[in-house]
């Protein structure tokens, strides 16, 4: 299990490395340029020179490199500083300074050249961790809560299959295959916004959570982003659990468990459940990265000021860098969740063997 | 002794007359039709598919033309509940905030939607067939192909889609014009991001089909590759092409109006499902209608095609067939 582990881990590098290529060189084609919005008094050499400050003017093979170096050796450093440096967690560490670099102009240590955004002239990667738990809370919660209503509801309808229950079940689950979020967004806030006026119909990203009125409010505006996504969520989980509870039912297993004289609930909730989960989890590991694509629209619907919200501001705005770190960001959750997904497989069911 | 014979015979036929052979496809039909769900979607996919083809003959109205001193009125049944609300009789859906026609506007954005939609999903079952029939046909190619499957399948699908319609939207629209230029570019990266499922389907149908006695019947007769992909192969792929053709339809007009929705999609004046949706969302409060009926008809549209796809494949496979 080791060797195949690490043995992914090594063939996810090439992958990466042909992922971030192709970022990279989609956005060279860009007609965009990042000195449009430069006064026209300023002298043409100097605009050079900040271009080459923006790091463009050198060939395009040199500025993927450092592309590279800035985004897999510069940005862990920083981290690694950081969390040496304020967190509670590795505070009492020796400081580090992997990321400083000796200036011989200034003559100090100063950090070394990061990512830096078009568009807010400082680093990326620190708007990333500005906006990552805004978007990490309600993608976050809509998982968990689509995943704790879709289990029960594929159990039951796989256990009463055909039956009334099953039947209004899957055709929730097909609306919910069917209805894009960029309508269930809007229909949700007509109806408990609009008419019912339960919850607010914008995400309030400035919200401090600081006593119980304040965490009551926070809630509730949290409640129709949540439920939007977790619609998608359950829909799809839950078809998943239904089909793979269905398959477990019929094996000779549950009839033997069953003539021992276990109840039904230890046969399905214990037996069954179990077997059936492998399949499911997998699933369920799958769905994470591309429920982070999902929630670009729900962020532009809600408001909520995430990381998806950021790709389409610095899409708009043609801020390229963060265009690219964050589409990379993206395609990095998608390949190691696709690992921990074939790990966890191979983890729990010990009839799969990868060797 | 010819008289005991012939009992002999006699006792070996069926007592009953022989039923009427049926082909396959009268079979795969009658297993449709047992399951109504998909007998209804089919059938809102195929008026949908005539109301946007057939609809601006039926209603005559210019959906770009503005009206603007009819601006904002509510659809005809709101009369029903509120009598001081301002209906028209000839706009029976509405208008928006500039006197355009709302129902006019549907069958418009409809026709936008829809040709997207069967165009991309088209182009993609073309590229998936076309890779899973090489890659499970031909071993050298098996290889890279899957690889470079896995590859595509590990991008982040629609923050791509958004960058690449940023991209290549100045270019097209100046070659082929705002509309036709949009066109190519959705159809186009709606269908080079969403072959991959198509792709893998046919290329493990394809490996268990090239082992059976008919494909080495053909090849000793010396069929050439071609003629057993076009005679043998592809007509049994038919079935899981089928199916994955309706999740396809299904998922590129989502992606259309998403597109649409996010304002990526096509020119501001051009109305598209996803288009009117976004469009209406800022004033929801006062005019939910508008957000409802484009709403609607992408909601309803895209069940229909899961639930037809549901029973197509209930239809296509022979093992559940005839239970």
């Amino acid at each position: 299990m080791l060797t195949f582990t690490i043995r992914r881990l090594i063939l996810s590098v090439p992958t990466l490395l042909f992922i971030s290529l192709v970022i990279f060189l989609l956005l060279q084609l860009a007609p965009g340029d990042p000195m449009a919005q430069v006064p026209l008094t300023v002298p043409p050499e100097i605009k050079e020179k900040m271009r080459e400050a923006l790091g463009l003017g050198q060939p395009i093979h040199i500025q993927y490199i450092k592309w590279l170096y800035q985004f897999f050796i510069v940005e862990p450093q920083v981290m690694i500083d950081w969390m040496t440096r304020d967190t509670f967690l590795f505070g009492w560490l020796p400081d580090t300074q992997f990321s400083m670099v000796y200036n011989a102009d200034l003559d100090r240590m100063v950090t070394e050249q990061r990512v830096i955004s078009w568009q807010w002239r400082g680093p990326v990667m620190d708007v990333v961790i500005q906006r990552l738990p805004q978007t990490l809370w309600v993608v976050g919660m809509a998982y968990v809560v689509g995943i704790l209503i879709s289990i029960p509801i594929g159990i039951y309808s796989a256990y009463r299959q055909y039956s009334v229950f099953d039947q209004a079940g899957t055709f929730i689950t097909m609306i919910g295959f069917s209805v894009p979020p960029f309508f269930t967004g809007p229909l949700l806030g007509i109806i408990f916004a609009v008419q019912l006026g339960w919850f607010p119909l914008l995400y309030d990203t400035t919200h401090e959570v600081n006593n119980w009125d304040t965490f009551v409010t926070q809630l509730k505006q949290m409640v129709l982003p949540v439920m939007v996504l977790a619609l998608q969520t359950t829909a799809q989980i839950s078809r998943y659990m239904r089909a793979s509870v269905l398959d477990n039912l019929n094996q000779d297993y549950v009839r033997t468990a069953r003539s021992k004289g276990l109840s039904e609930a230890v046969v399905v909730m214990v037996h069954v459940l179990r077997n059936s989960m492998i399949p499911v989890i997998t699933v369920i590991a799958l769905g994470i990265p591309s429920i982070f694509g999902g929630a670009i629209i729900t962020e532009v619907v809600f408001g909520v000021s995430g990381i998806g919200d950021m790709f389409i501001r610095a899409l708009l705005s043609n801020d390229l860098p963060t265009v690219q770190t964050l589409a990379f960001i993206f395609a990095i959750l998608i390949v190691m969740f696709n690992l921990l997904a074939d790990v966890l497989y191979g983890v729990f069911d010990p009839r799969i063997r990868y060797d | 002794m010819t008289d005991m014979t012939e009992d002999h015979f006699a006792a070996l036929k069926d007592k009953e007359p022989a039923k009427e052979p049926r082909s396959q496809w009268q079979d795969v039909w009658s297993q449709f039709k047992k399951h109504k769900g998909a007998v209804f979607g089919g059938g809102f996919l195929l008026f949908i598919t005539l109301f946007v083809i057939f609809g601006p003959w039926i209603w005559d109205v210019d959906p770009k033309k503005l009206d603007i001193r009819n601006k904002d009125v509510r659809p005809i049944w709101t009369a029903l509940w509120n009598g001081d609300a301002k209906t028209l009789w000839y706009r029976p859906f509405g208008t928006d905030n500039l006197g355009r026609d709302l129902l006019a506007n549907i069958i418009a954005g409809g026709r936008a939607s829809m040709s997207v939609g069967w165009a991309a999903m088209i182009l993609s079952l073309i590229i998936g067939t076309g890779v899973g029939v090489l890659s499970g046909y031909f071993r050298r190619m098996d290889f890279w192909l899957m690889r470079f499957t896995d590859l595509v399948l590990s991008l982040p699908i629609l923050p791509l889609l958004l960058v690449a319609v940023v991209l290549f939207r100045q270019p097209l629209r100046s070659n082929f014009g705002p509309e036709m230029g949009m066109f190519i570019l959705i159809v186009g990266v709606i269908s080079v991001t969403s072959w991959m499922q198509t792709a893998r389907i046919v290329r493990g149908e394809i490996l268990a089909l090239k082992e059976r006695e008919f494909i080495l019947a053909a090849r000793s007769i010396g069929t050439s590759n071609a003629k057993i992909i076009t005679r043998h192969l592809l007509p049994n792929v038919i079935s899981p092409i089928m199916v994955s053709a309706t999740l396809g339809l299904a998922t590129a007009i989502i992606t259309e109006s998403a597109l649409s929705f996010l304002g990526f999609g096509f020119p501001s004046d051009f109305p598209t499902w996803g288009k009117l949706l976004a469009d209406a969302v800022p004033r929801m409060t006062e005019y939910p209608e508008r957000v409802m009926l484009p709403g609607i008809a992408i909601s309803l549209t895209v069940l229909g095609v899961n639930y037809l796809g549901d029973g197509l494949r209930d239809a296509l496979d022979p093992r559940i067939r005839g239970r």
